[in-house]
């Protein structure tokens, strides 16, 4: 939880406790109360308005932040799992499946984290491993053959660094997904929902739109680990936090994004209901027919879209 | 081959130095291993790989690699051109890409210029074109001088670039890895690339075109998870280190010990991710026979 959320909570239970005491003094305390009332409003506000990009990190990462599941429950119906990369194993950090989207079938996949310590022990915190890629890989391939739109949510500190993953080739993994995900002749609409870390995050999100979610970052790397090798020193997270443009506002300013998702009073995780109504409404208005009606329009401009990101002089 | 340990009293060798220089997503990338000599006018040099003295001479005519052991050290990018090209075939394209500062990065713009002077590279690869035993081929060729050989927009775009000619032209590719990953300074710029560069190589595919990537002494992260892997055929050069975590973030993270060559060439190929360890010696003649191989008749 945020500082400034502890604060609020601390405020708010000293107003009630305030309130008891009142009652039972049968004392006036409403002039007291006011004030009390004034500043919690205050704080609530300035909550989501003047949030840091530390304080966004830490928001992204949140174990209350809504996951992929969340989402795919409220946004689809019908959503039925599919399992496995039918070469090696299933991946529970990656959930992916087929559902409705109002009357459309669609291809949904997201990065899935646990939203209790038993449940990350079991998603691996979000962590890919290559079979998960794979998964998605396979899922996008049956959704470009049935012609239905592809909606990818990224929720991840990273793909698996572990010996495992490189074994099983995370590095192959990966890249396999971004050159094929440039080529997958359907639509694909990828949003960072929490946390996009690195080219974990990258091998799922290659799209023809990628969104964020108002408070949810998108990195190279962890600001701590960022930290950790250009200045020997992870306690400086929050500056490299700051330095490392990791926002959706910082992103969406240097042309790296397409949309934002505001995001309700308070972030994501006060009011699944309605971040999950912004989110279908905005993808409801995807103009996923006429895309799918020329596929070699849509991969055209994917390709350029990609093609055209980079900052140099010639 | 020279054994001279006891013909001097002192040592009038060169330890063959670390390259400590570095810094980025590299360094947690890599373990301290061999690199290049620092000072190469010594006339005896110390292998770090077997500790055998070997004549500086031998090692330069045998393209960096110790004649003891075998060890395959980092060879700058001007010296794998000469290796591997025709001599006087090789043109450069885009020399002229130069990095900026995208983030406004505190310190970057010292770090570029500094690996600029020393390498007298304008960044970490070079791209062009010309013929290798007679046959014609683009080459894009890594240098892990410059800033670990780190991806930025620049690495990116002249990939990219170096795709798309070989795909007007009909002309094969051949790209010699060498990168610690991400240029971390320029954020998501950087990591952006990946997907640019996969991104040319699917057209490139598309279009018929054969690309071979090379993995050379150090392969690791972004470019590992990007066009490293997607070569038609890829080759590698003995005892590379080639992954995508580094092997310390790996173990760290895990808190377990990792198996000793670990990352090295020879594991992946033992675990199906390459085509064929190739030697220095044999490289040249190996990708000319290959190119030969994917001319129609
Ligand atoms: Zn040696």
């Amino acid at each position: 939880m945020l500082e400034r959320e502890k604060d609020i909570n601390e405020l708010r239970n000293k107003i009630e406790d305030l309130r008891k005491f009142a009652e039972e003094k049968k004392a006036d305390f409403s002039a007291e109360i006011d004030v009390l009332e004034a500043r919690l409003e205050k704080m609530k506000a300035e909550t989501i308005v003047n949030l840091s990009p530390m304080d966004k990190l830490t928001l992204s990462r949140m174990v209350e932040r809504p996951t992929s599941l969340d989402y795919i429950d409220k946004v689809f119906d019908g959503f039925i799992e599919l399992h496995g990369d039918r070469k090696f194993g299933d991946d529970p950090s990656i959930v992916g499946g087929i559902a409705r989207l109002r009357d459309m079938a669609v291809t949904v996949i997201g990065q899935q984290k646990g939203r209790n310590t038993k449940e990350n022990v079991k998603r691996n915190f979000g962590m890919p491993n290559p079979e998960g890629f794979r998964k998605a890989l396979r899922l996008m391939k049956q959704a470009e053959k049935f012609q239905r739109p592809v909606i990818c949510f990224i929720d991840t500190p990273g793909a698996d660094p572990g010996a495992g993953a490189e074994e099983r080739g995370q590095g192959e993994a990966i890249a396999r997904n971004l050159m094929e995900m440039v080529n997958l002749r359907t639509p694909v609409i990828s949003i960072v929902i929490g946390e996009g870390g690195s080219g974990g995050a990258l091998a799922i999100s290659v799209a023809d739109e990628i969104w964020m979610l108002e408070h949810s970052i998108y990195a190279i790397l962890s600001p701590e680990g960022f930290a950790s090798i250009l200045w020997k020193d992870s306690t400086r997270a929050k500056e490299a936090a700051h330095k490392m443009k990791i926002t959706a506002q910082d992103l969406l300013g240097l042309g790296l994004i397409d949309k934002i998702l505001p995001e309700p009073p308070g972030g994501a995780h006060t009011n699944l209901e309605t971040m999950a109504t912004v989110i279908k409404e905005e993808l409801m208005r995807v103009p996923f027919k006429t895309m799918l009606n020329d596929r070699d329009g849509l991969l055209d401009q994917r390709y350029a879209k990609y093609r055209k990101i980079g900052a140099y002089l010639e | 081959m020279f054994k001279i340990n006891k013909v001097f009293k002192k040592p009038h060798y060169l330890i063959i130095q670390q390259n400590t220089s570095q810094e980025g997503q590299a360094e947690k990338n890599q373990e301290v291993q061999p690199a290049l000599p620092a000072i190469p006018n010594g006339l005896w040099l110390k292998c770090q790989n077997c500790g055998e003295t070997i004549y500086n001479k031998d090692f330069r005519q045998n393209h960096e690699v110790c004649q003891n052991c075998g060890y395959h050290y980092r060879m700058n990018a001007r010296e794998r051109i000469d290796l591997i090209m025709d001599t006087g075939t090789f043109k450069e394209i885009n020399p002229e890409l130069k990095s900026v500062n995208p983030l406004g990065f505190e310190g970057y713009d010292l770090k570029l210029a500094e690996s600029r002077e020393k390498t007298e590279l304008t960044e970490a690869i070079v791209t062009g074109y010309g013929k290798i035993h007679g046959h014609n081929s683009v080459i894009a060729v890594m240098d892990s001088r410059f800033m670990m050989g780190s991806m930025g927009s620049v690495v990116g775009e002249k990939i990219t670039r170096a795709f798309e000619y070989a795909t007007s032209k009909g002309l094969p590719i051949i790209i010699f890895t060498a990168s610690g990953g991400a240029r971390m300074q320029e954020g998501m710029f950087s990591l952006m690339q990946m997907a640019k560069t996969s991104a040319a190589v699917a057209k490139h595919n598309q279009a018929g075109g054969l690309y071979i990537s090379v993995l050379t002494d150090p392969t690791t992260g972004g470019v590992t998870a990007s066009f490293a892997m997607l070569g038609d055929i890829i080759l590698a050069e003995p005892r590379a280190l080639i992954g995508f975590a580094g092997k310390r973030v790996g173990e760290q993270t895990i808190r377990q010990k990792l198996p000793d060559g670990f990352q090295k060439a020879e594991f992946l190929l033992e675990h199906g991710f390459i085509d064929k360890i190739v030697s220095r010696d044999n490289l040249k003649l190996t990708l000319s026979r290959l190119l030969r191989l994917h001319i129609w008749p």
